[in-house]
């Protein structure tokens, strides 16, 4: 057929075109369409996401299996050549963690008389739900991982996700078994934290680059470098005094802090269930938000 | 032309798969590498696919697939829908009208064209995405985004040049 163009092919060709023209506009207009209804509707796209997140994660699991292992075993061949410094600093890290010990242990024993004389209200255990990261984007435009673990693992929106370092982020979108982690770095994420020491308050908020800064400090408050950085638990979605990471450096552009958590070497984190509802309760918002949610499934 | 049942398979086959790397480089972008620096800059592998395949055959990559891969690469990669469907459609449509420039040179010609289309997209997407956010995100991220994407796209655009050779025989449909 592409031998000889017939009569009729050489009229259809500019037509052709024509529709390719205006199906190519019609996407793009398609496209600036979606990014509205994210802006508007965020809880359907989230759902969206979701189920293809959900859809893909196998594939991804098992993409990242290899690629694990390859990283592993560079990091095993690149640890041999230090392995007598590294042996040496433990040691003496060890040694002056068997001093903390002992600390740790004298004041848990005080901490403990102290609250069954004060009869204080026992903040409540978490249960922990351990999950892979599977998946993960980071840069200028979003900072998330996907889990392993969905509502099918008892995952639920707003939890924290912790990791052996420290805080992590949020759960934001939840499938059946996966879920979406709003890293803390994320332009989206704000977190209430407290300076430790000088038990400040404020907001830590995400700029989608390695240091997140400090919003809404008390206008006179004294901020020195270094200091740590732990979730306040204000607003109840976050339990307290989780370490989230140390004030790096204050200037003009305000506080920046240095997370604990270490997001490129993250292979698992665990998600802490502390039975808090949050201050955002989705699905009470509208009564109709939620009666369309019923139709859409 | 008649062919046998077997054959036609066989050409449709060959014929998805452009699509096919496509959409394993779109998941392959948000496995989780695990390098200390890279997941910030991780490049937009797919733009590569994109960029190649407009090129070289845009008639098995329609423009349905191109915006399939982009919300594919968007609810994946958790960035506003929107922003990559966007950016994969005015790649391939620039790419596809300015076709003669890029088809048949020299490999450095076809790697200086990606150099500007990726600039292009990177400046695109950070403009959509500030948009989208109501504040001017980080830039530098970006560029080196940009840089990386440079480096790597010989490496997977020999892959697909062998790929094309070995599977998908001449082009039919020299403009």
């Amino acid at each position: 057929m592409e031998q000889r163009p017939s009569a009729l092919l050489r009229l259809a060709a500019p037509l052709r075109s024509l529709v390719q023209r205006f199906m190519y506009l019609g996407l793009i207009a398609a496209a600036f369409g979606l990014m509205l209804v994210g802006k508007i509707d965020a809880l359907l796209i989230d759902r969206m996401r979701a189920e293809v997140t959900n859809a893909v994660a196998p594939i991804v699991t098992a993409l990242s299996q290899p690629l694990a292992t390859i990283s592993e075993a560079i990091v095993a061949v690149k640890s041999l050549s230090t392995i007598r410094e590294e042996n040496i600093r433990l040691a003496q890290e060890n040694a002056n963690l068997k001093q903390w010990l002992l600390v740790a242990r004298k004041l848990q024993a005080e901490n403990i008389a102290l609250q069954t004389l004060l009869s204080s209200v026992d903040d409540r255990k978490p249960r922990y739900i351990t999950a892979r990261v599977v998946a993960g984007t980071r840069g200028a435009f979003a900072n998330s991982f996907v889990i392993n673990a969905g509502s099918g693992d008892n995952v639920r929106k707003g939890q924290a996700v912790l990791n052996d370092q420290g805080f992590v982020g949020r759960v934001s979108v939840v499938a059946k078994h996966s879920a979406r982690v709003l890293l803390a770095n994320d332009i989206n994420s704000r977190v209430p934290i407290i300076i430790e020491n000088t038990r400040t308050r404020g907001i830590l908020a995400g700029s989608n680059t390695n240091r997140p800064k400090l919003i809404h400090l008390p206008p006179n408050a004294r901020v020195t470098t270094s200091e740590r950085v732990v979730t306040s638990g204000h607003g109840g979605v976050f339990p307290p005094g989780l370490p989230v990471g140390v004030v790096a450096s204050i200037n003009d552009g305000g506080v920046e802090v240095k997370l604990f958590a270490d997001y490129h070497k993250m292979e698992f984190v665990r998600v802490a269930d502390y039975g808090l509802s949050g201050f955002v309760d989705t699905s009470a918002v509208t009564p109709s938000a939620g009666g369309k949610a019923e139709k859409r499934r | 032309m008649s062919e046998t049942f077997w054959q036609r398979l066989d050409k449709a086959a060959r014929s998805i798969t452009p699509f096919g790397l496509t959409l394993f480089l779109v998941i392959l972008s948000v496995v989780p590498m695990r390098i200390p620096g890279y997941a910030e800059i991780a490049p937009v592998l797919a733009l590569m696919a994109v960029y190649h395949w407009a090129i070289y055959r845009p008639n098995l990559m329609p423009l349905w697939s191109i915006f399939v891969l982009g919300v594919l690469q968007d609810l994946l990669s958790g960035v506003p829908l929107g922003l990559y469907i966007i950016v994969f459609l005015t790649v391939y449509g620039v790419v596809l009208s300015q076709r003669r420039f890029f088809a048949g040179r020299s490999f450095l010609l076809y790697w200086l064209g990606f150099g500007i289309m990726a600039f292009c997209a990177a400046v695109e997407s950070w403009f959509l995405a500030s948009l989208w956010h109501l504040s001017l995100l980080n830039f530098e991220t970006v560029f080196f985004q940009f840089l990386l994407s440079m480096g790597i796209f010989p490496f997977v655009a020999w892959v697909f040049l062998r790929w094309q050779q070995a599977l998908l025989g001449p082009d039919q449909d020299v403009s």
